[in-house]
């Protein structure tokens, strides 16, 4: 094994982190904001993947799609907010998850009904394929760095929203206290339904920039989703500072983990038995990851106290 | 008054037309429908009612139903198929954890068994059963002409991944069995896995000769869209499963040129298969998958053994169905003596027709291969 492969795959673990970062922040917001746990978080990223596969198949234009898949997600976040989730902000954690898996199930099936049953084509643009050299001699695949640094922008955007901008200020008053800045004359209801669309289409810009290089199929946004929920409690719960550092840990640890640890019983072991305990153990990888953080850390790395 | 004693009229009509079942025969599918993994099963329903129609019998009533991917649910469907619907034979289970649930409860109940995919060794050896038939192939099969094939190309050094679940860990097995050259890795991926970065990271630093893979459905096509955008560039070699015509459209380029082994292919050059590949695309507008060809060889075997014996003397149905007297679109079919298929497995590559990705068969990987459990089974 040698440094250069380490460094590789700890690139190819910060490009998970960042993409499972645009899915954690809108679903971090959404709970910090409104107490929401949404479900129906990883449709979005699917409607996101289909919209941009749809576009791109019409138009051959993979900057279309990307838009096509950030306003189809957050039309669908507005509708379903407008229609079911804002019936649910007063009502328990169990309602709302009963609600939301419901829309999971009317989604993939309204999905397939417009798109059929086989998966989708969606492909990187044509300037985006192909290797980089990148210092040392690592070959890294262009497309990858690009989510690298597309993920980087989006999350410096966010945080600069959130400090700096009107609506920042907004949400993170809601995060603070509902009842005070709706009696402070904020139109909170305008305020959820923006900050739900916000977090629609960051999932939706997140299945179309992956749907690129992996499946688009109906179902993909759920094994997305509960890593996503894993990142959040990591991270702890409302906080997008911890989103993002927890979407990067979750994301090295995954990458370095699947690499590392069937080498690491390859020591001691037989290699094929080696490769079979490894990489068990190396799905469980985030989940002990989750536990350590929580034994120590109840409320998460950034969770309030 | 005259209205209503017409409905009575038509119900008790109905009624004896449905009490006239006992002549024919009752066939209970399920299959996966919904979620992500039901263009599999809509391939195998799709073949299979083809070929009921195509045979104008009336009196084979199919009960479809959707097990979601579920084990627990294919068994619940299994029962109420078993004691209300009363049906004579099942059929249509598509993932193996789903048949290993249902297959050995349906055949001590005295059903017969067809299946139209799933073929794990435990029901292929000391498993086996008298009433369960597979008319697909045994899980290690095609994986096994891949090692052949690998071994055949002259690729010395292989790099081989397959999930971490029983079917990828036959899969490894069926390669291994056959290959004849050396390891460059050995890779157990998770269940459901979509992101391949580390695993290519390592395939490129291997200092493999070829890569071995079976990562059915969307797994495949993500690793294949990754592995084409990594620019590792060594030739691939995988079963049928990742090739498929219901999924190649979605790798695109990707799969261009790549060998995959499969039991069937639409070129196969035979009667039964091109008015096969025709009446399909004529039914339903898209060109057959080998999923679909086993549903269409699975109906088709049911249909020759009603024609030559009743469902309820069982001796002569079994019999009937052992001979698999049946215009295949695979060619030359028969089983072996644990009612698995003994069959040649071609080798096919990713091609392009127009616009649209197939495979064509360019060599044949095993001829008359039946499987490696046979001799444990004892009926």
């Amino acid at each position: 094994m040698s440094i250069l492969l380490l460094i590789e795959q700890a690139l190819n673990g910060l490009q998970f982190g960042v993409m499972l970062f645009l899915m954690a922040a809108g679903l971090t917001l959404i709970f910090g904001v409104m107490g929401l746990i949404n479900l129906a978080h990883g449709s979005l990223y699917m409607i996101g993947a289909f919209a941009a596969a749809g576009v791109s198949a019409l138009t051959g234009s993979f900057l279309l799609a990307l838009i096509a898949s950030l306003a189809a997600a957050a039309m669908a976040g507005v509708f379903i907010e407008m229609t079911v989730i804002r019936r649910l902000y007063d009502r328990d954690h169990l309602d709302q998850v009963l609600a939301t898996f419901a829309l999971i199930l009317i989604f993939s099936e309204g999905t397939r009904y417009l798109f059929g049953s086989f998966p989708l084509f969606l492909d990187k643009p044509e300037w985006l394929s192909g290797t980089v050299m990148l210092p040392l001699g690592i070959e890294y695949s262009l497309y990858r760095l690009t989510l690298i640094v597309v993920g980087l922008a989006v999350a410096a955007g966010l945080f600069w929203m959130i400090a700096r901008t009107r609506v920042g200020i907004r949400i993170r008053a809601g995060e603070n206290d509902r009842e005070m800045i709706g009696a402070l004359g904020v139109n909170i209801s305008r305020l959820y339904t923006q900050v739900f669309a916000l977090g629609a289409a960051l999932a939706g810009l997140a299945g179309a920039l992956i749907g690129a290089i992996q499946a688009v199929q109906i179902g993909m946004g759920e094994p997305v989703l509960i890593l996503a929920f894993v990142v959040i409690v990591i991270g702890g719960i409302g906080s997008i500072k911890g989103a993002f550092i927890g979407a990067i840990l979750v994301g090295l640890t995954d990458t370095l983990g699947r690499f590392l640890l069937p080498q690491v019983f390859a020591l001691f072991m037989d290699p094929s038995e080696a490769t079979s305990v490894g990489s068990s153990l190396a799905s469980m990888s985030i989940y002990l990851l989750m536990a350590g953080v929580l034994l120590f850390r109840p409320k998460g790395l950034f969770g309030e106290a | 008054m005259k209205l209503k004693s017409l409905i009575v009229g038509a119900s008790l009509a109905v009624l004896a037309a449905g009490s006239g079942w006992a002549e024919g025969v009752k066939v209970g599918m399920i299959t996966t429908l919904s979620g992500g993994g039901a263009g599999l099963g809509i391939d195998v329903r799709d073949g299979f009612m083809l070929a009921i129609k195509q045979s104008g019998r009336s009196d084979i009533e199919v009960v479809i139903e959707d097990d979601q991917r579920k084990p627990d649910i294919a068994v619940q469907l299994s029962d109420k198929m078993i004691q209300s619907e009363k049906v004579d034979v099942l059929t249509g289970i598509i993932w193996s954890n789903l048949a290993m649930a249902v297959v050995p409860g349906a055949v001590a109940q005295g059903k017969f068994y067809l299946s139209p995919n799933a073929g794990p060794s435990a029901l292929a050896g000391k498993g086996c059963n008298k009433n369960y038939f597979n008319v697909a192939w045994q899980n290690d099969n095609l994986h096994e002409a891949a090692g052949a094939y690998a071994t055949e190309a002259g690729y010395k050094n292989a790099f081989i991944l397959a999930p971490n679940y029983p079917a990828g860990k036959d899969a490894l097995t069926g390669f291994k069995r056959f290959f004849k050259g050396d390891l460059a890795g050995e890779v157990y991926t998770k269940l459901g896995q979509t992101d391949y970065a580390a695993e290519i990271a390592q395939i490129r630093a291997s200092g493999a000769d070829t890569v071995f893979f079976f990562l059915p459905g969307g797994m495949g096509i993500s690793f294949l869209k990754q592995y084409a955008d990594s620019g590792v560039g060594l030739p691939v070699v995988g079963p049928a499963f990742s090739f498929d015509q219901g999924i190649l459209q979605a790798v695109g380029d990707a799969a261009l040129g790549v060998r995959n082994t499969s039991q069937w292919s639409k070129d196969i050059d035979n009667a039964a298969n091109k008015a096969f590949v025709e009446s399909f695309q004529a039914e339903y507008g898209r060109l057959p998958s080998l999923y679909a060809s086993q549903g269409f060889d699975t109906a088709n075997l049911l249909i020759s053994a009603v024609e030559k014996a009743d469902v309820s003397d069982a001796d002569a149905f079994r019999a009937a169905l052992e001979a698999a007297d049946f215009a295949s679109t695979r060619g030359d079919f028969k089983f072996g003596p644990n009612h698995h298929p003994v069959q040649d497995i071609y080798v096919r590559e990713v091609i392009k027709e127009g616009d649209v990705y197939t495979n064509k068969i360019v060599a044949t990987g095993l001829e008359d291969h039946a499987d490696a459990y046979a001799g444990e089974c004892k009926m």
